[in-house]
């Protein structure tokens, strides 16, 4: 039961805390608690219909389509990320001014949730389906261990939600005039982090063959694979052994995403702007 | 026309270089059976690209995960699945079943 709760405990927090950065990413925007609802909503039905259909995946591609997919999926979330802040940086110093955003930024807010609650889903569908196998597995395996390890099962999601619910309750407690800089540098790490993962399972898929070598190893000093990896992993795409091709894709998705930032955000009214933009100066 | 006969005969030998990287060495069979791999130690040769196709006989779904070897790939109940590994230096690699990791570990050696 304990194996089992540790297990779903995992997978729930690497989504929960996506979950909760998008959720402070959005707070006083009218309307995302439906938005993100539906992200997790329409990620845990993805995720029943990617585990159900499991082993197709996998053989497409000549056996690599579980890679690709995981690859597909996490781009999909790289874009939608950087949308969301280039969205931000461009009508955000309106919403920071006066949080309650009223008429037409409420409706282009709308755009920018959209891109979240796909983020959402993402998350949800990636983590959701690999805890809907290891249950079903468990479930249709039947015999004697089969209600304790559900019921452990239960807990980890219990567990996983509680903690990235405490996350959340930690980033509000930002002040309401540097939540939006914190909330822009997560977004923005968490997609780089994305984007180096998605660069790893495209190597794993064969797709890409070149930069494979680990440029340095740091799995003494902090293993990926323990707790604080995984949640360092999960957050800014710490990996213990990165090789140049994670490197670049994780500093290719920074450098872009600050450049698109700021010239967007230069356009109009850059005085204004500037406070904004440079928070931490 | 001849730009885009270049094009499709560029194409071409992209997709035949690609599945002639992927077809080049004969996956190494390993088997997972009460979340017990077997081989349990893999020995591959160093610095060429290696497959395994790893066939799951248990009834849950594992996922074979190496932070060395950098795979994660899930395997459900009673299916094979195909895992590409690059080129390694000599060394160990070890990796484990992510679902069970108290029984199912493994190590490729490469020499």
């Amino acid at each position: 039961m304990l194996a089992t709760l540790l297990i779903v405990f995992r997978e729930v927090i690497e989504a929960g805390l996506i979950v909760g950065i998008v959720l402070a990413a959005t707070k006083g925007v009218p309307g995302r608690g439906l938005w993100v609802s539906m992200g997790v909503a329409g990620g845990l039905a993805g995720a029943c219909v990617v585990a159900a259909f499991a082993g197709g995946i996998a053989a497409l591609f000549q056996g690599s389509g579980q890679e690709l997919f995981n690859a597909a999926i996490l781009i999909l979330a790289v874009g939608m990320l950087t949308w969301h802040n280039v969205w931000m940086a461009s009508h955000g110093k309106e919403m920071s001014r006066e949080l309650k955003a009223v008429g037409a930024e409420v409706r282009q807010g709308g755009k920018s949730l959209l891109a979240l609650a796909v983020v959402v889903g993402v998350a949800v569908l990636r983590e959701g389906s690999e805890v809907v196998l290891f249950l079903y597995g468990i479930a249709a395996g039947g015999g004697a261990t089969m209600a304790s390890m559900l019921l452990g099962g239960a807990a980890g999601v219990a567990l996983g939600a509680g903690l990235s619910l405490l996350m959340y309750l930690g980033l509000l407690a930002i002040p309401a005039h540097r939540l939006f800089a914190a909330t822009t540098g997560l977004i923005t790490l968490l997609a780089a982090g994305l984007a180096a993962q998605a660069a790893a399972f495209l190597q794993q898929a064969g797709v890409v063959t070149v930069l494979q070598t680990p440029l340095w190893d740091t799995s003494s000093i902090l293993p990926e694979g323990g707790m604080l990896g995984r949640l360092l992993k999960t957050l800014i795409g710490y990996t213990d052994q990165p090789n140049g091709l994670q490197l670049m894709a994780w500093l290719g998705v920074v450098a872009m995403m600050l450049t698109l930032m700021r010239v967007v955000n230069a356009r109009p009214r850059a005085t204004q702007s500037a406070a904004i933009a440079h928070p931490a100066e | 026309m001849i730009r885009r006969i270049v094009l499709a005969a560029s194409v071409a030998a992209l997709v035949t270089a690609a599945s002639g990287a992927l077809a080049d060495a004969p996956p190494i069979q390993v088997t997972i059976k009460n979340h017990q791999f077997t081989p349990n130690e893999i020995r591959v040769p160093a610095n060429q690209p290696i497959v395994l196709n790893v066939t799951n006989g248990d009834a849950l779904a594992e996922e074979f995960d190496s932070t060395a070897l950098k795979v994660e790939k899930v395997i459900a109940g009673g299916q094979s699945g195909i895992i590409r590994i690059h080129p390694l230096r000599p060394g160990r690699y070890a990796f484990m079943g992510e679902y069970h990791s108290a029984t199912a570990q493994g190590v490729v050696i490469a020499q």
